[in-house]
């Protein structure tokens, strides 16, 4: 167990250092306004990330998160802007097609036994794809409906603002960490991560699981789309490219086996936050290059995976040794 | 006949896969409270029995009935709720979850709508402390040996279904003492009336535990009998349908003369796996290593072969000293290891039986000198034909090969590099009787063409049979050497016992 949930404490420790380090030389750096804004501008990266740790956990990949991203914010811009539908409908409708969409992906992984690499790379290009046929110009969204919900916040002690959708990403964190401990979804998503063969023989329904994983995966793509017209005010079909990428690094360094069956939603939250520390870094030192950003990302994901397979051939000598 | 408490039958069952009859008109059943041995060799249709019992498989013709009435059972959850849980030998349960997990997963207690975690594992204790285990039920499942994770998913299998309990194989990879623990459970269960199937290749196991015994053969049934009405060499016979060659027996071996060693190994030692040891083998030489498992025998293996490598010793070769760094120095000195667990080490199911083969010498001529697939089908051919392996084709994928037969592909394997010095590890774990006999007949024949051999075997017969010395393991250390006349399953299990009396 402890061993399990070390990659977690990894993360968490390299979090903590971050910001001291951060704090350290940029001392205003240590203020509930820059947590209130590390919430804000990682929101529609943390959402996704939750639906992607429960695909990994369940040992798959969904690489067509950052379209669908695109794809929500374009169908909703263009729903509001030239057609005249109320937002709360245009959400309702971007949400159920992102939800149908991961639904039958799933079900062409598990039915048509593809891999799941495959079959949502051919998702993500037909998302982006249709977003383009949708239209290739960035749509400006103006609605009160829409000034309403960006001027919604809750003041933190220190003045920070925790707006809309900073406070969604939270709830989508707590709200995942609940179905992953707490459900028999959940539990079924670690079997199957853990064992498909064994987890069928088990009794868990893979088939029903993995199309449930992949809509989840899909509905928090769609929401993170929203969450991400709201940030930008707009919906433009070049957005999000790559996001999936992000989000995949922050499951990684959050603690979870890219193999499946092992992390924490938990540990994503500390992983996008990881991130955005990096940004924000950046940003208060303003000469270095925002790539930086993917740079420091990059060697965090090898040192985890290096950490992880230590863990593993570690575990696995324990295991020799206590043989007799 | 009875058949008032049959909880399972099937009658004159049918089934064949691609116009194979794998089962021809068998019949089985299971009484409640009684321990039922179900044996036969690799390919004799136990396996496919046991998957139409289950679920897994539908059968062509042939009823199953359970409690007395028809029924067709339709995967494994339809078995479950029709009272049939199973255990497997390989896949069993899933080490990243929780105890509780494993024992409750699919019916969670649950508290307004969530899983509730403290209840679950309450029950799971509960449940497990009528098995006398009592652990830690929120811990990964990981964390537990193989006994007590087989335990555990007996525990389910039995809450899960509650009448019949199919248990395949469930030894094979348990010590002595592991499995006294799974048969004191296993007749518990029978005496609270549940009807256990039990799969097996150790025969005494059969004897020791079971009360009935069905014996299959190349998919027909050869027999039904009261155990205590079957004599060993009867059941044997009936396994084999023919009398058991000799090849058990220990010839008279020739006074071993002090010959100069092939290789040898002095001081050879790694900290955490096997204390330093010293070793020689000659040409035409058989060492057996006899120890209980976790002695120390892969360990032993795996450092000569260069897998792990020794923190100290050295080793000479001819007489010249040698470096054994990695696998690829070993196969370049002529060494070859047949791995303990062929499934994970050794075999590449998808490949084909050709491919399999040729794999080590491809890999000792190095990648520039490609053979042909010409050269490699004739290789191929050579070792199907010297080993006898059973197969319709050498294209055909390895996964689809007995046991036994895939054995003889990893022997093949490294007999083509023409090793000087070979390495087996439990080369008859899971195989049948018969092919148990050819690879005893086999490690004899490469002794006597002059390749020095060290075998390492549970099976204390076997070693017996075919080793000019004995090498006895314990707890990590290389004892004692037995030679001439002190080599007999006795005269082993004292050298194995001795001394560890105190402290087992």
């Amino acid at each position: 167990m402890s061993n399990r949930l070390l990659p977690f404490y990894a993360t968490l420790i390299i979090c903590v250092l971050a910001y001291a380090i951060c704090v350290f030389q940029f001392p205003n750096m240590f203020s509930t306004r820059v947590l209130g804004n590390l919430l804000t501008d990682n929101a529609f990266l943390g959402i996704a990330a939750v639906g992607m740790t429960f695909v990994i956990l369940s040992g798959g990949i969904d690489l067509s998160v950052g379209s669908v991203i695109a794809f929500t914010g374009v169908l909703i811009a263009v729903l509001v802007g030239w057609y005249g539908v109320h937002p709360l409908t245009a959400f309702v409708i971007a949400l159920t097609i992102a939800t149908a969409f991961g639904a039958g992906m799933g079900a062409i992984i598990h039915y048509l036994d593809v891999p799941a690499f495959i079959v949502t790379l051919a998702g993500m290009f037909l998302a982006r794809g249709m977003s383009f046929v949708i239209t290739t110009e960035s749509i400006p969204i103006n609605h009160e409906f829409y000034t309403a919900l960006q001027g919604l916040y809750y003041r933190m002690p220190g003045g920070g603002r925790l707006n809309f959708v900073g406070g969604v990403m939270v709830l989508v964190f707590l709200a995942g960490i609940v179905v992953a401990h707490f459900t028999k979804f959940g539990s079924y998503v670690y079997a199957i991560g853990g064992n498909r063969t064994s987890a069928e023989l088990m009794g868990v329904p893979v088939g029903r699981t993995t199309i449930a994983i992949y809509a989840l995966s899909g509905f928090l793509s769609g929401l993170s789309g929203i969450v991400f017209s709201l940030y930008t005010s707009a919906g433009y079909s070049l957005s999000a490219v790559g996001v999936e990428l992000d989000t995949i690094a922050a499951v990684v360094i959050g603690g979870t086996l890219l193999t499946g069956g092992v992390g924490l939603v938990a540990g994503t939250f500390v992983g996008v936050i990881i991130q955005g520390i990096i940004q924000t870094y950046i940003v208060f030192d303003g000469t270095l290059s925002s790539w930086w950003t993917k740079i420091v990302v990059g060697f965090l994901l090898f040192a985890f995976i290096a950490l992880q397979r230590l863990l593993v051939y570690l575990s696995s000598r324990k295991a020799l040794a206590g043989e007799h | 006949m009875n058949t008032t408490d049959e909880l399972v039958s099937a009658r004159d069952i049918r089934k064949a896969f691609l116009g194979y009859k794998v089962l021809d008109g068998v019949d089985f059943s299971v009484r409640s409270g009684e321990i039922h041995a179900l044996l036969g060799e690799n390919g004799a249709g136990k396996s496919t029995l046991i998957k139409i019992l289950t679920g897994v498989h539908r059968p062509d013709s042939g009823t199953v009935r359970v409690g007395g009435e028809a029924v067709v059972v339709r995967d494994t959850l339809h078995a479950q709720q029709l009272g049939i849980g199973t255990v497997y030998q390989e896949v069993n349960l899933l080490p990243n979850l929780t105890v509780a997990e494993n024992l409750f997963i699919g019916r969670q207690p649950r508290r307004f709508g969530l899983v509730d975690r403290k209840t679950m594992s309450e029950r799971a204790k509960v449940l497990l402390a009528q098995y006398d285990i009592h652990i830690d039920v929120s811990a990964d499942l990981a964390r537990y040996s193989v006994a007590i994770q087989q335990l555990v998913a007996i525990a389910r299998a039995v809450d899960l279904s509650g009448s019949v309990l199919i248990l395949d194989e469930p030894t094979a990879s348990l010590d002595r003492h592991e499995v006294e623990l799974l048969f004191s459970v296993m007749r518990k269960l029978r005496d609270r009336g549940l009807g256990i199937v039990f799969i097996t290749h150790f025969l005494d196991q059969v004897y020791e535990v079971s009360d009935r015994i069905t014996v299959l053969r190349n998919g027909r049934l050869m027999g039904i009998s009261p155990t205590a009405a079957l004599s060993k060499v009867d059941l044997v016979s009936m396994m084999l349908g023919r009398t058991l060659a000799a090849s058990t027996e220990r010839e008279k071996q020739p006074e071993t003369e002090r010959r100069e060693p092939l290789v040898s190994f002095s001081n050879y030692g790694r900290s955490r796996s096997i204390s330093p040891f010293d070793l020689d083998i000659a040409a035409g030489e058989v060492v057996g290593v006899a120890g209980l498992l976790g002695s120390g025998r892969t360990e032993t293996a795996r450092l000569l072969f260069g897998v792990d490598l020794p923190e100290k010793g050295s080793a000479t070769m001819d007489g010249k000293t040698i470096r054994i760094a990695s696998p690829r120095d070993a196969i370049r000195l002529g060494f070859g290891l047949c791995p303990e667990d062929r499934k994970i080490d050794g075999i590449i199911g998808d490949l084909s039986v050709r491919e399999n083969i040729a794999l080590a010498l491809q890999a000792r001529r190095g990648w520039l000198r490609r053979m042909s697939s010409r050269e490699q089908a004739e290789l191929a051919d050579r070792f199907v034909k010297a080993l006898d392996i059973r197969t319709t084709d050498i294209e055909k994928p390895v996964k689809l090969l007995s046991g036994g037969n895939q054995q003889k592909v990893i022997l093949a394997r490294w007999l083509a590099t023409g090793p000087r010095f070979l390495i087996l590890d439990e080369p008859t774990r899971g195989i049948d009787v018969g092919a148990h006999a050819e690879i005893i007949e086999l490690i004899k024949r490469l002794c006597h063409e002059g390749m020095a051999l060290l075998v390492i075997s549970s099976e204390l017969e076997e070693i017996v049979a075919y080793s000019t010395r004995v090498r006895v393991l314990r707890d990590r250390v290389h004892c004692q050497d037995l030679t001439g006349d002190e080599i007999s399953a006795d005269g082993i299990m004292r050298a194995i016992a001795a001394q560890t009396g105190a402290t087992a």
